[in-house]
């Protein structure tokens, strides 16, 4: 059996741009104030760096797109992409490489700027060069969760779109807490209910938040940690699942689950010795992308069982006060979804509640948390999971 | 014995009613309404959708043929008939040929088809004939045209259901109705002229001429099909011509509007499935110049239905498409592009390696484990074996939607587009654009079937494809 990460890295810096409709800055603003935060928060100037891992969708291509703006000189950047976990993506290789020992310093960052498009919403285009996929967005493939999470649990729509919305005030609710998010204000249940249609049965509230933004994280050796600041951030597991594109080609799945994020927690539960997610756990930073992503997501992540996700998400379970809080920061549907930068931002929102630095949204205690990071489309996506932890040792 | 072996027909799902149209435009209204076909529809499209009407859920791998007639082809130059071939999955030996220019296009193809099969170089040929005429809007053409499509199969033997007796053609160079190489809509030169010098006297002159040839005169008809060039002509030509009103073959203005080069073709197609055996139906086409042609149908007439024919089609339309919405999918109004890029021009090279895959709707099924897989795998998504896959036709599988949703925030002609995956029976799953449908009447579980549509069009190219419909049945048209 594979050794995992479990205690052999640790996150000693960290820093977050705001996020959002950023009309003033571009992608090398944001690298550089991310960065430049996430080197002041690990105490550290950038001669102390070995190496940087770049992530982002579209906002650039090689290492030389963080090399410039931020005069790295000469060393080693490397970008990676993996669709909307492309932050997460950027941050696991940079760790494995402190842990096989090849650099003490990395830093791995993830920078989007999505609104010089121009356009409402991502427009990667997924098609192959014989364009007869379906004219399909992004909300749309998610909606499609919807109608057969619905239907199989006998919700009737009008009350699936009333947890939907649920899902979405909790988010904005907490982003509401949150000086960094996208949108820090409330939103009432009738508003989200009664907004403009996206991708049926989606609205505008259902969607995540279309933002510029970058994260950054200063990872060292477990070992080391301590001599960098007396609170740092272990990684107790990642895990990464890239599906064959089994339920766009076979009749046996669903579409009320997504099967890489069952691969990638379990995995990931694994590493960290985690059996029980839904207490061990202090909180949750997932991949809600959609209103049906994240209702989805606290069955396939284990924290609620099959078919009661949406009576654990009306009931509070995973609200601010809740069990097991889930997106303290607001989520993509607050903070934003900056791609290559939402991976990094989830950690840096569990290093935060770890270190008991989140503010007013400050979990009391909390102890060990997850990152979940999805991208692709349901049927066929890569999954991230990451576990973080206070403490060296058994969760 | 050569004839006709199969028939089918296609009427597309949308109508636009007379009404509507002069409440837009301030004219007076003539009764009844139009189809439309959508804005994923062409010629071709409709082509295929009557030849797999005829054909009854067999592909086409049994065709030696394939004659398209048209006066509205989607290219100037590239073979139409060639993608209505294609989408019927049939054998790479076959002969593809347009017929195009006339709206007596359809009784060339005919006639040529029974060449081909009495000269013993075709088997049986599959005549497709299809028409989306272009009329200006508020003009007078616009609410008297419609859309549809016939297809015939032609061939020998005992499965002949109308053997062709006999066949007669004149040809005119009038200049009558006309739409030059550069002209957006059909022209035309002064009613009066066209029908006393053009329509009235070739049809009279190839009539006379076919009963000096057989000695057939209208009391030896059972029917005649006379091609309809108004609704106002149509019923005093053919008495004048001495057809009493029963006998003259409706022309399908109240419910469908004359379909171009298909109007007559489609009236075929409709008196065959009320033919009895033994009848002798009289066709005659009119275009630049005119075609008898005599039919006698055959006992085995009885033993055919097409899918569903002209009757079928019908009973499941829908009426009340707004004039705007027909002016915005013929693209006769300006729209404000979707708030999206444009969708770049499929890759030549990647329709080409694809091409069974995106105009046979072929996928493919592991012999293996015997898992059907859209689109065609190399890696077995059930058992993992590699390139143990045989060919698998979806096209004409019955399905079920899985799930769906209508996307208000594509770009698209006629949002929001909707779509879904669905389940063939026998197996396999497909995400696909639906159509032909509104976006509260998908549920989870509802009959889907599949039919050949135009994706897009971009620097001239057009991207056909299929598309998943709901499976409708009589009574259920509004």
């Amino acid at each position: 059996m594979a050794q995992g990460i479990r205690d052999r890295v640790a996150i000693v810096g960290m820093g977050c741009t705001r996020f959002g409709e950023l009309w003033d800055k571009g992608p090398e603003d944001l690298l550089v104030e991310a960065v430049t935060e996430a080197l002041a928060d690990a105490g550290i100037g950038p001669e102390k760096v070995d190496a940087y891992w770049l992530g982002t969708l579209s906002s650039g291509n090689s290492g030389l797109t963080l090399s410039v703006p931020l005069k790295t000189r000469y060393k080693p950047v490397t970008r990676v992409e993996n669709f909307c976990a492309t932050g997460s993506e950027a941050f696991r290789n940079a760790a494995y490489a402190v842990a096989a020992g090849v650099y003490d310093v990395v830093v791995a960052v993830g920078v989007e700027k999505l609104k010089d498009s121009g356009y409402s919403g991502l427009v990667a285009n997924l098609d192959a060069a014989d364009r007869t996929g379906p004219n399909l967005t992004a909300p749309a493939a998610f909606a499609l969760l919807a109608p057969a999470y619905f239907a199989k649990y006998g919700l009737d729509p009008r009350h699936g779109k009333e947890v939907l919305a649920r899902i979405a005030w909790k988010n904005h609710k907490n982003g509401a807490l949150n000086p960094r998010a996208q949108y820090q204000k409330e939103v009432p249940m009738d508003v989200i209910l009664k907004a403009p249609m996206v991708a049926e049965p989606l609205g505008v509230y259902d969607c995540s938040g279309v933002a510029d933004g970058a994260a950054a994280a200063v990872i060292v050796r477990a070992e080391d940690a301590r001599r960098f600041r007396p609170d740092p951030v272990y990684v107790k597991a990642m895990a990464v699942a890239a599906g064959p594109g089994h339920g766009g080609l076979h009749q046996d799945y669903d579409f009320t689950t997504i099967r890489e994020n069952v691969h990638a927690a379990q995995e990931a539960y694994r590493q960290a010795g985690i059996t029980d997610p839904r207490r061990q756990l202090d909180l949750a930073e997932v991949h809600d992308c959609f209103t049906p992503t994240e209702l989805i997501l606290y069955e396939d992540l284990g924290f609620s069982e099959r078919g009661k996700g949406w009576q654990d998400a009306l009931s509070g379970v995973f609200d601010l006060g809740g069990e097991l809080p889930v997106n303290p920061d607001g989520g993509l549907k607050s903070f934003g979804h900056p791609v290559g930068a939402s991976g990094l931002r989830m950690m840096y929102e569990v290093y935060l509640q770890l270190q008991g630095r989140a503010g007013e949204r400050q979990i009391p205690g909390a102890r060990l948390g997850l990152t979940h990071n999805l991208g692709g489309l349901p049927w066929q996506s890569v999954a991230f999971v990451s576990i973080l932890g206070r403490e060296p040792g058994a969760p | 014995m050569i004839g006709i072996t199969a028939y089918g027909a296609y009427i597309p799902y949308h109508r636009l009613s007379r009404k509507a149209i002069a409440e837009a435009t301030g004219e007076t209204a003539l009764p009844g309404q139009r189809a439309v076909a959508g804005p994923d529809e062409d010629s071709v499209t409709m082509a295929v959708e009557a030849a797999r009407d005829a054909l009854g859920g067999q592909r086409g791998d049994g065709l030696d043929a394939v004659y398209l007639a048209t006066t509205t082809a989607p290219y100037r130059e590239k073979q139409a008939a060639a993608t209505v071939a294609a989408a019927l999955g049939v054998r790479p030996s076959v002969r593809a040929a347009a017929f195009s220019g006339s709206l007596q296009a359809g009784a060339s193809a005919l006639l040529a088809a029974v060449d081909a099969v009495r000269a013993g170089s075709a088997g049986s040929v599959l005549v497709a004939v299809a028409d989306l005429r272009p009329a200006a809007p508020q003009g007078p053409l616009e609410s008297i045209v419609g859309d549809g499509a016939a297809a015939f199969l032609v061939g020998s033997g005992p499965g002949v259901l109308a053997t062709l007796e006999a066949a007669h053609s004149v040809t005119a160079d009038l200049v009558g109705q006309w739409r030059g190489a550069q002209d957006p809509f059909v022209r035309s030169w002064e009613e009066r002229f066209v029908v006393s010098e053009g329509y009235g006297a070739l049809v009279r002159e190839v009539l006379i001429g076919l009963r000096e040839r057989t000695g057939l005169g209208p009391a030896d008809f059972a029917r005649v099909i006379l091609h309809p060039l108004h609704p106002r002509h149509h019923a005093a030509l053919a008495a004048g011509l001495g057809f009493r009103p029963e006998q003259v073959q409706d022309p399908l203005f109240a419910a469908v509007g004359l379909a171009g080069a298909a109007a007559a073709p489609l009236m075929l197609a409709a008196a065959l499935a009320q033919a009895r055996p033994g009848d002798r139906l009289l066709y005659v086409s009119y275009g630049d110049g005119a075609d008898a042609l005599v039919f006698r149908v055959t006992e085995a007439a009885s033993q055919f239905r097409p899918r569903r024919g002209v009757a079928g089609w019908l009973e499941v339309g829908r009426e009340g498409l707004t004039y705007m919405r027909y002016l915005r999918w013929r693209g006769l109004v300006p729209a404000e592009p979707g708030r999206r890029p444009a969708r770049p021009r499929p890759s030549a090279p990647a329709l080409w390696r694809r091409r069974a895959k995106n105009l046979a709707l072929t996928g493919s099924r592991c012999t293996a484990c015997g898992t059907p897989q859209f689109p065609p795998q190399r890696v077995c998504v059930h058992c993992q074996a590699v390139d143990h896959m045989e060919p698998y036709r979806f096209a004409d599988r019955p399905a079920r939607l899985v799930t769906f949703t209508a996307d208000h925030l594509a770009a698209a002609v006629d949002p929001p587009t909707l779509l879904g995956a669905i389940d063939f029976e026998g197996g396999g799953r497909m995400l696909v654009e639906l159509t032909d449908c509104m976006a509260n009447e998908l549920h989870v579980g509802m009959p889907v079937e599949m039919t050949f549509r135009r994706l897009y069009e971009a620097e001239g190219i057009q991207n056909y494809f299929w598309k998943a419909r709901p499976v409708r049945t009589a009574g259920e048209g509004e």
